[in-house]
């Protein structure tokens, strides 16, 4: 028994069955992110004034990122014209490069993500004075990092600090803070520019809740990671799709016709992968 | 390629690859749509018997709290502990479990995949002249992710403390601190087996959309389609688009349990008398609108296929063409599409705001229409039918007015100012059941009487399924009419006493006795409908070896999946299959027999 058009198209909806498969498919994935924008939307909407972290990332790195996976969209293309035009060899190379960028982004992603699980906020039982931009500020809540025995510590929270039995922790505070405005941030980094990092001491007594940059540090970070991790997911599983289809070339010489077909469904996949993070570096880095 | 010489050479390539299959590739790993609608039809009707055991035991309890079920209480006690159930009484924590996983089995494990997955899986193929599903081994992997599914909602009665206990809706805050010993509790295991069984729904949802778009057999048009494909071609869109968000939502869940974040959790929230550790800013309105935007369509999921079977039914059995075909086609789309916009009709008394609640009071109340013209078309294709009451058509004729009473009593509860009064009532409870219940399981009874012949070659007999059909008509209606008295009276659901918390004294104002005494004479009514289901059992097993042996179209129906041998070979068609007209030509004046199959050929037509 065979299934009819799984290679040639239907003529009547000029379509083989797979390319119906994976738009079907796409379509209930846009679902999926677009339920997880939506509580993008619902929480930030709901956030207290000036209680919604941003600035925090870094987006010079974020920025290369979007060009690496952009670059890989482009390959993926190339890759698949070379394929249609015979010229296999071109379209390995092509593919080669699709498969690095995935990597790449997903090595990029991780040095971000690690960068966040040691980068801390406290919250203080009274208020202290800060200089930020130039100013004294009065303020309990704190951006920066800090070391524990000379280094820097992950995943810290304030049972932590209980746990390891830790009295007072020496903390160097960012220059700004995410109450600041756009503007006032700007200002303030340039201001803090080449100065040496103030350190202060805070006692445990003195701390009211510490958290990493990690999915509990309340629900700007938990949507980041949510949908940052789901996204990871889905290129590392078109990265796995891709390579299995480029490394298993048995199939161009038996049936080249759905060799062609796979690498288009795959690339598909691919830019529908890169379609969201289109949606989400703006949306999680730059607003 | 030409559709013909490709159904000829379909024909050629089963003749040539005619291997036996192993019994492990044949009835496990099969990739074959009968073979997995079978197995999907199995595991499902063995969770509905599950499920309405548990119902069993919850209905005792509320009959007669805090006293010991009698014969299952001890193994209840030995199995899930003297914390849950000690002496054999129920205790309310495990009448929390056994309501929440309830309503969880009967919705996510027993219907949709008995009616969409398990008939769809059968018969949808047979129905458009197709060889097989178009994507075989995603077929076999999505029955594979189901069957895992259920495995870890089963198991999540043995986690640590108990399986999930927070409704089928799983509302925040309460999911999240229901269990607040175990980080890893019921709760978790619900969350993961919902994953699974949301995955296989999206793997079978895209597999029957692109099944119907691409293998439609020559000839076949869309408005040649039985509705039953209709049916489930509208059902898969629902699938397919509604259940991600809740996907996401049960991510963001599990991330509240395993993750101390705050996705659906406020900030100042208390538990326990203690401030909660937690970060806070969430929203727990977030949780229920993306519950109840799968949940509004899943209804419909629910109902579709069950209408589409019916119709089916209906037809064979009038010995007439379905009446209105055009308006139910047109009218079931419309359904697909309003179902979307009507959820938080579900949410009236969270205090959303009377705009947003307005809107979805006007949508629900248009939602109605397309609802009303199918029932009423399926009532007018009664008028003037020669009619067999064979098992199969009695359960049809059942669905129409138990359809009916559950669409109507919906009514009141899609109105905002009525749904105040009856929301989280018994009235509810019975309104829902009866679309579900009556409604759904009914079709599904008489799917299977329908198609049976069709699957095993062997009829089931007609009077063990007469008795079916009488006592449960009895029994079903004598459970759930009472209770939308009870609701009216202002009966609250979930409780484990039935309500007695609240019964009235001389000298406080409660509920009546007589509403309470209902509890009892519903208990034993729904052991009753128990009961009857012993004869659809024996019927069930007994006549796949002994029952009286049925022709290809025992029915003489006219559409195509009854022009195949019984039971149908691997590949469906033993010849190219060629559509030449709608469905349901029965009585076709001037022909020789009372039906004309879809594939028989124009008499101009030489062939």
């Amino acid at each position: 028994m065979e299934i009819p058009y799984t290679v040639e198209a239907r003529r009547d909806t000029g379509l083989f069955n797979a390319k119906v498969g994976i738009w079907l498919f796409l379509a209930s994935e846009v679902m999926l992110f677009g339920a997880l924008f939506s509580a993008y939307i619902l929480l930030r909407v709901g956030a207290l004034p000036g209680d919604w972290p941003h600035g925090l990332l870094n987006i010079p790195i974020g920025t290369f990122n979007t060009a690496v996976l952009i670059s890989s969209s482009v390959t993926v293309v190339l890759g698949w014209a070379a394929l249609q035009a015979g010229n296999f060899a071109r379209y390995r190379k092509c593919q080669a490069i699709t498969l690095l960028c995935a990597l790449g982004f997903l090595g990029i992603k991780s040095y971000e993500y690690r960068e966040k699980f040691g980068h801390y906020e406290v919250w203080l039982n009274q208020p202290i004075t800060v200089k930020h931009a130039g100013k004294d500020v009065q303020t309990d809540r704190l951006l920066g990092h800090f070391t524990h025995n000379g280094s820097h510590p992950l995943f810290w929270k304030t049972e932590t600090l209980a746990e390891k039995k830790v009295e007072a922790i020496k903390f160097s505070p960012d220059p700004i803070h995410y109450s600041m405005t756009a503007r006032e941030m700007a200002h303030a980094k340039k201001e803090a520019h080449g100065q040496p990092h103030a350190e202060i001491e805070i006692k445990t007594a003195d701390i009211r809740r510490l958290s990493a940059f990690v999915p509990g540090h309340g629900p700007y970070f938990a949507i980041y990671f949510t949908l940052t991790a789901l996204h990871a997911l889905h290129v590392l599983g078109g990265a796995i799709v891709i390579f299995y289809i480029w490394a298993n070339t048995k199939m161009w010489k038996t049936e080249p016709e759905r060799y062609i077909n796979r690498v288009e469904v795959s690339g598909l996949f691919w830019h529908f992968v890169d379609l969201v993070w289109i949606f989400l570096f703006p949306v999680l880095y730059l607003l | 390629m030409d559709a013909t010489t490709h159904a000829a050479h379909t024909h050629e390539a089963h003749e040539a690859h005619h291997e036996e299959l192993g019994f492990w590739r044949k009835y496990i790993f099969s990739t074959d749509h009968k073979v997995i609608g079978i197995q999907y039809g199995f595991t499902a009707l063995c969770f509905l018997m599950f499920g309405f055991l548990l119902m069993t035991m919850m209905r005792w309890s509320m009959a007669y709290p805090d006293k010991p079920i009698p014969m299952v209480g001890g193994l209840l006690e030995k199995i899930l502990g003297a914390d849950v159930a000690s002496g054999g009484v129920m205790s309310p924590d495990l009448y929390n479990s056994f309501g929440a996983m309830h309503g969880t089995i009967m919705v996510f494990l027993a219907i949709v995949p008995l009616a969409f997955a398990a008939f769809g899986n059968y018969v949808v193929p047979l129905q458009i002249g197709a060889p097989d599903m178009a994507f075989p081994r995603i077929n076999m992997v999505s029955y594979q992710a189901y069957f895992m599914g259920g495995v870890v909602m089963f198991f999540s009665f043995f986690a640590p403390g108990g399986a999930a206990k927070s409704g089928w809706t799983s509302y925040s805050p309460l999911a999240t601190f229901a269990d607040m010993a175990h980080r890893v509790d019921g709760q978790t295991l619900w969350l993961l087996g919902m994953v699974l069984l949301i995955t296989s729904s999206l793997l079978g949802a895209v597999n029957f959309i692109a099944t119907i778009i691409q293998l439609r057999a020559p000839g076949m048009t869309w408005m040649r389609l039985p509705f039953f494909v209709w049916a489930q071609f509208v059902t898969a869109f629902l699938l397919l688009l509604a259940f991600p968000p809740l996907e996401a939502a049960g991510v963001m869940q599990l991330m509240d349990n395993l993750l101390d974040t705050s996705f659906f959790l406020p900030s100042g929230l208390v538990v326990a008398g203690q401030p909660a550790t937690i970060s806070g800013g969430g929203s727990p309105l977030l949780w229920q609108h993306l519950f109840w935007f799968l949940g509004h369509p899943e209804v419909y999921v629910l109902i579709l296929p069950a209408m589409g079977m019916v119709a089916e039914i209906i037809a064979t059995n009038t010995r007439k063409p379905i009446w209105g075909y055009k308006s139910l086609v047109y009218s079931v789309l419309a359904i697909g599409f309003l179902s979307f916009i009507v959820w938080a009709h579900h949410m009236y008394l969270t205090g959303m705001g009377t705009k947003i609640s307005t809107f979805f009071q006007t949508t629900t109340m248009i939602i109605s229409i397309p609802s009303v013209i199918i029932l009423t078309c399926l009532f007018l294709s009664l008028w003037g039918g020669s009619m067999r009451f064979n098992t199969a058509m009695l359960f049809a004729l059942a669905f129409l007015p138990m359809f009916g009473i559950g669409g109507l009593t919906g009514l009141p509860l899609g109105l905002n100012f009525t749904d105040l009064h009856l929301h989280d009532t018994y009235y509810v409870i019975a309104h829902f059941h009866y679309v579900v219940a009556p409604g759904t399981i009914f079709a599904l009874f008489a799917g299977i009487y329908h198609w049976y012949p069709k699957i095993t070659g062997r009829f089931m007999s007609e009077r063990l399924g007469k008795i079916h059909f009488w006592l449960s008509l009895i029994f079903m209606n004598l459970v759930f009419q009472p209770m939308f008295v009870q609701g009216m009276a202002g009966m609250i659901r979930r409780m484990y006493n039935g309500g007695a918390t609240y019964a009235g004294t001389d000298t406080e104002v409660g509920l009546p006795a007589d509403i309470l005494k209902m509890n009892v004479n519903i208990t034993h009514a729904a052991w009753a409908l128990g009961l009857a289901q012993i004869p659809f059992i024996i019927n069930f097993f007994w006549s796949i070896k002994k029952g009286k042996k049925a022709s290809d179209n025992p029915w003489n129906s006219t559409t195509v999946e009854w022009q195949t041998p019984t039971p149908p070979p691997h590949g469906n068609f033993t010849k190219p299959i060629e559509v030449h007209r709608g469905p349901y030509e029965y009585s076709v004046p001037g022909h020789a027999t009372d039906f004309t199959p879809q594939n028989e050929p124009e008499k101009s037509t030489k062939r």
